[in-house]
């Protein structure tokens, strides 16, 4: 199913529209594909165009201008949920499209195929969706009516492939959160690396990054991963490995636990979780 | 230096968490300074068949042709260099080679496959691409994507319709806008890099780079340079902890010394001697 604006006023719903075309015009005027009679729209206030899945909407310098989600806006890539305000109305988006963070998204990919040479035959071609000039910045719009015209000829290719399971093969990650954040266990601590020995013993060192080297390049180096389930230390480079606890790390990866003191290059630190 | 001798090349491939099988194929010559990587799709196991037949074609035919003769060579009507036309006929032959398998067997129809390649040769490297596989450059602390998508996404990214943060949200990312096999005729986008000794070059298929950010494949491979399967292997499981939606495969080559072909005459009758 298309995407869609509800438009209400006051909570009141007045009204649906489905985003059926390319390009939808919201304004005062009646030409508009989404009316709305008020002297504080613009007789062309915005318009929303569709690109497959994607939406985006534009001010088309209305007087006086539009928010989503409570914020003043020019141009805006719409997300499921999203509130559009002009004046005193409301125009709430809602795509059923499944969000890029579930897997069923990463379909397989698939080719998009241009019916025409695009760069050869472009400025004899688009002359029928010339006159829409929907971006604000006239530099930009050429090119995007040239995908929003080729994308209106959008064939599904047969390459798509229905193959994809109704469930994953294997659950995705529920210790994965979408952003790709450390789960919660990680998150709250901070995991820090303690200088034993040597000239910098005492100083610490915050494991915040997703990789952290150790050593010096060219004699020792280790590297400590942060992965969603632990932190990890793997040997890089040099003839010796590290150690671990007096034990030396093999060519896997070794989880760390707290406490676990590491010696490389002769210095030993101490691997403890803070905070 | 040769040039077997000039590059560290090291390349590794997983199906990740949630498809069963791995449509990506990967080859290396390091004889003659060639890599190439290919995403394949299409139903079944066609889109294995379409990656594998693309992999294999390139790699044959452009190391066959080398045995007898340089990539400096000028190619007699073009004037092109050797190097760089070997890598677009036989991306075109791959092309010829798969779509007229898609023709005569119904169950490959519509399979096609992404393409990425790189033949190194006189200190530069002439890079080929079709589709969302790229390759990233890593010199010094900077990476770079050396190849342009040519998917739907970067068309809207370039027409500035969607900014580089809002294109992570986008659900058009695996649309591809040329593919090898699709059509009688491939476009391929190839171009000519000058390489210095401790770049690092990173091919790989979209299961790394939709998943793993660019800071973080920065990270890997400036932190692991010095051990190329470590930083190949923490690239993969970066993906994989991030959810390893997609198969991922990488192709890392570290440039260890200069590898300029002898130029003179003394110097090209030795290689004729040589022959």
């Amino acid at each position: 199913m298309a995407a869609k604006l509800i438009l209400s006023m006051d909570g009141g719903i007045i009204k649906e529209y489905p985003l059926n075309k390319e390009r939808m015009t919201i304004g005062r005027k009646a030409h508009n594909d989404i009316v709305i009679d008020n002297l504080a729209v613009s007789g062309e206030h915005a318009a929303i165009v569709t690109i497959l899945n994607d939406s985006f909407l534009e001010d088309m310098d209305s007087t006086n201008g539009l928010e989503v989600n409570g914020k003043p806006t020019k141009k805006h890539f719409l997300q499921n949920n999203d509130v559009i305000e002009i004046g005193k109305y409301r125009l709430k988006y809602i795509t059923d499209q499944i969000t890029q963070t579930t897997p069923e998204d990463f379909e397989k990919t698939m080719v998009l195929r241009a019916p025409v040479k695009h760069e050869a035959a472009a400025p004899g071609a688009s002359k029928a969706v010339e006159t829409q000039s929907f971006m604000a910045a006239p530099a930009v719009s050429k090119p995007a009516i040239e995908i929003a015209e080729k994308t209106g000829k959008f064939e599904a290719p047969q390459t798509r492939v229905v193959t994809q399971p109704a469930t994953p093969a294997k659950p995705a990650q529920p210790a994965v959160s979408a952003s790709g954040e450390a789960p919660a266990g990680a998150q709250k601590q901070v995991a820090v690396v303690q200088v034993l020995t040597g000239p910098n013993a005492g100083k610490e060192l915050e494991l915040v990054k997703n990789l952290t080297t150790l050593g010096k390049p060219g004699l020792q180096v280790a590297v400590l991963t942060r992965r969603p389930h632990g932190f990890f230390i793997t040997h890089v480079e040099g003839e010796n490995f590290p150690l671990v606890n007096g034990r030396a790390l093999t060519n896997q990866a070794h989880q760390l636990n707290e406490h676990d003191v590491i010696e490389l290059a002769g210095i030993k630190m101490e691997f403890y979780f803070k905070g | 230096m040769k040039i077997a001798e000039a590059l560290e090349i090291f390349s590794q491939t997983d199906p990740g968490m949630v498809r069963s099988h791995n449509e990506d194929s990967v080859a290396c010559e390091p004889a003659c300074g060639l890599v190439v990587l290919a995403d394949g799709m299409g139903g079944y196991n066609a889109g294995e068949v379409a990656s594998g037949i693309a992999v294999s074609v390139v790699v044959t035919e452009v190391s066959h042709r080398l045995q007898n003769s340089s990539p400096v060579d000028r190619v007699e009507n073009s004037g092109e260099e050797l190097g760089v036309s070997l890598l677009r006929d036989n991306i075109q032959k791959a092309n010829a080679s798969i779509f007229h398998a898609a023709q005569s067997q119904p169950q490959y129809a519509g399979m096609g496959t992404t393409i990425v390649s790189g033949l190194f040769y006189d200190d530069r490297v002439a890079v080929g691409h079709v589709g969302d596989s790229r390759m990233y450059r890593l010199r010094g602390e900077v990476l770079e994507t050396i190849t342009h998508d040519h998917s739907l996404l970067q068309e809207q990214l370039d027409s500035g319709m969607i900014s580089v943060e809002d294109a992570r949200l986008s659900k058009n990312k695996n649309l591809v806008t040329r593919a090898v096999g699709i059509d009688a005729d491939v476009d391929s986008e190839i171009h000519v890099h000058d390489v210095l000794v401790g770049d690092i070059y990173l091919l790989c298929s979209d299961g790394l780079n939709d998943m793993v950010e660019d800071d973080d494949i920065q990270s890997t491979l400036y932190a692991l340079q010095s051990n190329l399967p470590l930083a190949a292997s923490q690239l993969i499981q970066m993906a994989n902890d991030n959810g390893g939606r997609d198969n991922i495969s990488v192709i890392l080559i570290k440039v260890k010394g200069k590898f300029s072909v002898p130029r003179g005459w003394l110097a090209k009758l030795l290689n004729w001697f040589e022959k």
